[in-house]
């Protein structure tokens, strides 16, 4: 447990770093925000000047940047000029959308690539190896959004067989009752089976697109990591003791490849964070990336800036759960 | 008394991205039930693809190109892959050479042996546990309970060999295969895993093959010997008849290359030379003849170098014998 | 042993090319490539800006081989134009961040001190976002505009090769080599430019050519966004946003023919950078 707070310690300085850059990238935004208001013709100089005094951009640079601080102390992330909510308030709404559709893909992603890899690391130069490794080359090169539009096309224009591609739920379905934001649990805690299929019906085709990408990291390092541990002295040991090829394989080699592997997965994950912002865009998905790219249009820096803070903050999460990971894995790591 | 294992004209080549390498050339040689056997050669020798073969567990690359391996009369190569996975470990077990590295490093040692001792018994898990305990104190490993939770990288590498020992124990088998069992080990911890390899085989009656390159341990250790060399055998005999009188012109040399046994130090010599490359598609019929100072135009005559029984129970192949 | 064990490597390039028929395949795309990056502009038969009202969504024909978009302008035409600028902004940017990254990895790696700690830092922190997400940060900060595309991809993906080289020259400080070109008389910046700088050229140019694929779809997924190339200019990312607004309504090709120029263009970097990786450092080979 104290490994884990050195470690919470140790990412406090990249955090810091974090807020800064973050705070100087927004502030360096070519649009004084102050403007956008102006865009009202009914508004006077006098009072883009009262807008700009009430943003606090009158003030020096580090004095802004104090005073962000303090906010960001008190969780107060400032407001978004466009919907005139605290942007708190706007991320606390749509993470949600976002986690869940980045969580199934993930899950989705891990599910399919680690049995491909295994199999092709079980016959290596074999077809079935050969097969994953076309497969794999060519979803890494797929465009996240090219490959979204074109599921469109082939899954709900030819096919018809998933739902209108547009935000999490049919319209004409009642959202369940709000408790963890996540539809899929909200519904399964009301009960309510149709929303529950409807909402991963829904989701379907961005997690899968989402998905695909991944899949390429993934698989090679599960392939690469199982031919390596298949190979070591351990496994020979195992062999001549007799022990059945299953349990040699899941017990023995699986295991111990893992640990390269679930490293990898947090690459994956990140890399997800990202690509969130174009599937989202895609797939009319009203989560946090969505409003990320409407902010930036809109010149609206405060809700870009927790935007970033919130995406380092879950990337440096997510290593940490890796870290931790890997410890329960690998009983050496941290000795 | 027939043998527990008899292997007949074995031979394996490995494919490799640079040519065919004929690691073992119709090899010979039989274990009697309870012996203990020194397989003796320089590394390259084929001693590990033999102790592989016998066990099943050679890899990808190698294929097995003619003989047999008989385990009391039936023939291993033969065997359904089931059965074959059934016999490991309760047929013929194995200690291997750097015992950290041969066990895995991320599941506790007590584990690793309760794998085995549940694969081939059937026991109740209860049962697996005491088993295991007392296969650690079997192989005298202090304060069982604790170590049997332990990770290997935590326990000293004679620890990690005794592991191995009671692994390769753990199911009684009649065959346990010790491949340079003591390499990387400090010399006290040498000599009692070997002293434990001794004990635990004449008190279960399991008969043992010693791998080595280490004519002298072996000697102290084992009932009789087989010299191999670039995957042939060249000399088998009772260990007295090979130190006493060793027949073929290879295991002289080795014999003067240490020290104990060597009589003075002047006397001290290797073996000149080295093995020669096993992808050549032109080996001579005797594989030693290019190292060999008694070697005569005969010994590159064509046709294949028979293994001759020389004296009762002493077998050399060489055309030139002093 | 009296044989060599690997006898001496020849033919590496062309062995790699005959064992591998996708190197032969990502070879020929990435001729075609340049090719269309080159002549595209001369060879096209219709202008790639100008509209034909008449002609508007109108599917793949003898006429119009990929179709016509929303205002009637040639597809093919488009996706071929593409070409120079989609590659011109991922070359720029991975050149870009290869010579600055190096540079600066090298630097800080043979001198140490603050300035190392202090650079290493900065990069944790780059690092510490998601690369898609700083690199639309740096495109809004620094402005929308197709500079700054390159800019901004050059700089997130900077650490990398900052990291690259400052791990390579580090432990080569000491070398025999560098010790006897100090002893010779030679100067810090001197052993860095002549002698460190070459040596460590093989893995900084690995990772370049990995990373042109990566570029190629960071440049087209930003403007797919609507941040940097602006319409009318014809790019890939901006023609699949712009076919966006049709698929649902069954007007695939607008998306499909540049989202398809796109994948082949990534899939010819990826399949040529895996190649070369393996020809220059067995090591690193899968």
């Amino acid at each position: 447990m104290s490994r884990v707070g050195l470690r919470l310690l140790s990412a406090i300085p990249t955090l810091f770093g974090v807020v800064v850059v973050t705070f100087l990238l927004t502030r360096v935004l070519p649009g004084d925000p102050a403007v956008f208001f102006a865009s009202n013709p009914a508004m006077s100089a006098a009072d883009i000047a009262a807008v700009r005094e009430t943003l606090g951009l009158d003030q020096p640079l580090y004095q802004q940047f104090l005073i962000y601080l303090g906010n960001l102390a008190q969780g107060d992330l400032g407001r978004s000029i466009a919907t005139g909510q605290p942007v708190a308030a706007e991320f606390a709404r749509r993470l949600p959308a976002s986690a869940e559709l980045t969580c199934l893909a993930f899950l989705l992603a891990v599910s399919v690539a680690v049995p491909l890899g295994l199999a092709a690391a079980l016959r290596p130069g074999s077809l079935v190896d050969h097969a994953v490794r076309l497969i794999v080359t060519l979803g890494v090169s797929m465009p996240t959004f090219v490959t979204g539009l074109l599921m469109i096309y082939v899954f709900y224009v030819l096919a018809g067989v998933v739902p209108e591609p547009i935000g999490r739920l049919d319209p004409f379905l009642f959202e369940p009752a709000r408790v963890t934001g996540f539809l899929t649990i909200d519904a399964l805690l009301a009960g309510d089976r149709q929303i529950l299929a409807a909402a991963l019906h829904q989701m379907l085709l961005p997690a899968a697109t989402m998905a695909l990408f991944a899949l390429a990291p993934l698989t090679r390092m599960t392939r690469a990591a199982m031919i390596a541990t298949l190979g070591s002295e351990f496994i020979r040991t195992a062999r001549a003791a007799g022990l059945s090829r299953g349990r040699i394989v899941v017990v023995y080699a699986l295991r111990n490849a893992l640990l390269p592997v679930v490293t990898t997965m947090g690459m994956v994950f990140s890399y997800m964070l990202g690509a969130n912002v174009l599937v989202e865009r895609v797939f009319s998905w009203p989560g946090i990336g969505a409003f990320a790219i409407d902010s930036i249009v809109n010149l609206d820096y405060a809700p870009l800036q927790g935007f970033m803070l919130i995406m380092a903050a879950l990337f440096i999460a997510v290593n940490l759960v890796v870290d931790i990971v890997s410890a329960i894995i690998d009983p050496r790591v941290g000795h | 008394m027939t043998p527990l294992l008899s292997i007949r004209a074995l031979s394996v080549e490995f494919d490799t991205s640079h040519g065919t390498v004929h690691a073992l050339d119709r090899l010979s040689f039989d274990i009697a039930p309870g012996e203990i056997l020194g397989i003796i050669g320089e590394s390259g020798s084929g001693k590990s693809v033999t102790a592989y073969a016998v066990m099943g567990i050679l890899d990808r690359a190698a294929r097995i190109t003619g003989g047999e391996i008989l385990f009391r009369g039936e023939n291993l190569l033969a065997m359904a892959p089931r059965a074959r996975d059934a016999w490991r470990g309760r047929g013929a077990a194995m200690v291997f050479q750097n015992p950290r590295t041969a066990l895995n490093p991320i599941r506790t040692v007590g584990d690793q042996i309760a794998d085995v001792v549940a694969r081939h018994s059937g026991l109740s898990r209860r049962a697996v546990r005491a088993r295991v305990q007392e296969l650690l104190r079997h192989v005298r490993i202090p304060d069982p309970e604790r170590r049997a939770l332990a990770y290997p990288f935590q326990l000293s590498g004679g620890l990690c060999q005794r592991v191995g020992i009671a692994m390769a124990l753990a199911c009684a088998p009649r065959l346990l295969i010790a491949d340079e069992p003591t390499t990387g080990l400090d010399v006290t911890t040498q000599a009692a895993i070997m002293e434990l390899i001794r004990e635990r085989a004449r008190d279960s009656g399991t008969a043992v093959a010693l791998i080595t390159h280490d004519l002298a341990l072996a000697a102290e250790t084992c009932d009789r010997l087989v010299i191999m060399h670039a995957g042939h055998v060249v000399e088998a005999a009772p260990t007295a008849a090979i130190l006493s009188r060793p027949r073929h012109p290879y295991t002289a040399g080795l014999l003067r290359s240490v020290p104990s046994l060597a009589g003075s130090i002047a006397q001290l010599q290797a073996v000149p030379g080295s093995l020669p490359d096993l992808r050549r598609a032109d080996l001579p019929p005797c594989r030693f003849a290019e190292r060999c100072p008694r070697r005569l135009p005969r010994c590159d005559a064509p046709g294949p170098l028979a293994l001759e029984e020389i004296a009762p129970g002493h077998l050399a192949a060489c055309r030139n014998l002093p | 042993m009296t044989h060599p064990v690997h006898p001496v490597r020849q033919g590496g390039l062309r062995r790699a090319l005959r064992g591998n028929p996708l190197n032969l395949f990502a070879l020929a795309l990435f001729a075609l490539l340049c090719f269309a990056a080159a002549f595209g502009p001369l060879l096209v038969p219709h202008d790639p800006l100008a509209t034909d009202a008449a002609a508007a969504l109108q599917p793949p024909s003898a006429r119009h081989w990929f179709g016509t978009d929303q205002i009637g302008r040639d597809l093919f035409s488009r996706v071929v134009v593409a070409t120079r600028l989609d590659l011109l902004i991922a070359l720029g940017a991975v050149s870009l961040s290869l010579v600055a990254g190096s540079a600066l990895g090298a630097i800080i790696g043979y001198w140490g001190g603050v300035l190392d700690t202090v650079v290493s830092r900065l990069v944790d922190v780059l690092m510490a976002f998601p690369l898609f997400v700083l690199a639309m940060a740096l495109v809004a900060a620094l402005g929308n505009s197709v500079i700054n595309v390159v800019y901004a991809t050059a700089i997130v993906n900077l650490p990398f090769y900052i990291r690259l080289a400052r791990s390579e020259v580090r432990p080569r400080r000491a070398l025999g080599y560098v010790e006897a070109a100090r002893a010779g008389g030679s100067g810090d910046w001197r052993i860095l430019l002549r002698h460190l700088i070459p040596n460590i050229a093989a893995p900084l140019v690995i990772q370049a050519s990995v990373n042109l694929g990566w570029a190629v779809l960071n440049a087209a997924a930003l403007s797919f966004l609507g941040l940097g190339v602006r319409p009318p200019t014809p790019e890939w990312g901006i023609m699949v946003a712009e076919g966006a607004r049709f698929i649902a309504s069954g007007e695939w090709w607008i998306v499909t023919f540049p989202g398809l120029a796109l994948m082949l263009a990534v899939l010819a970097f990826n399949l040529l950078g895996d190649a070369l990786r393996d020809l220059l450092d067995p090591r690193l080979r899968r």
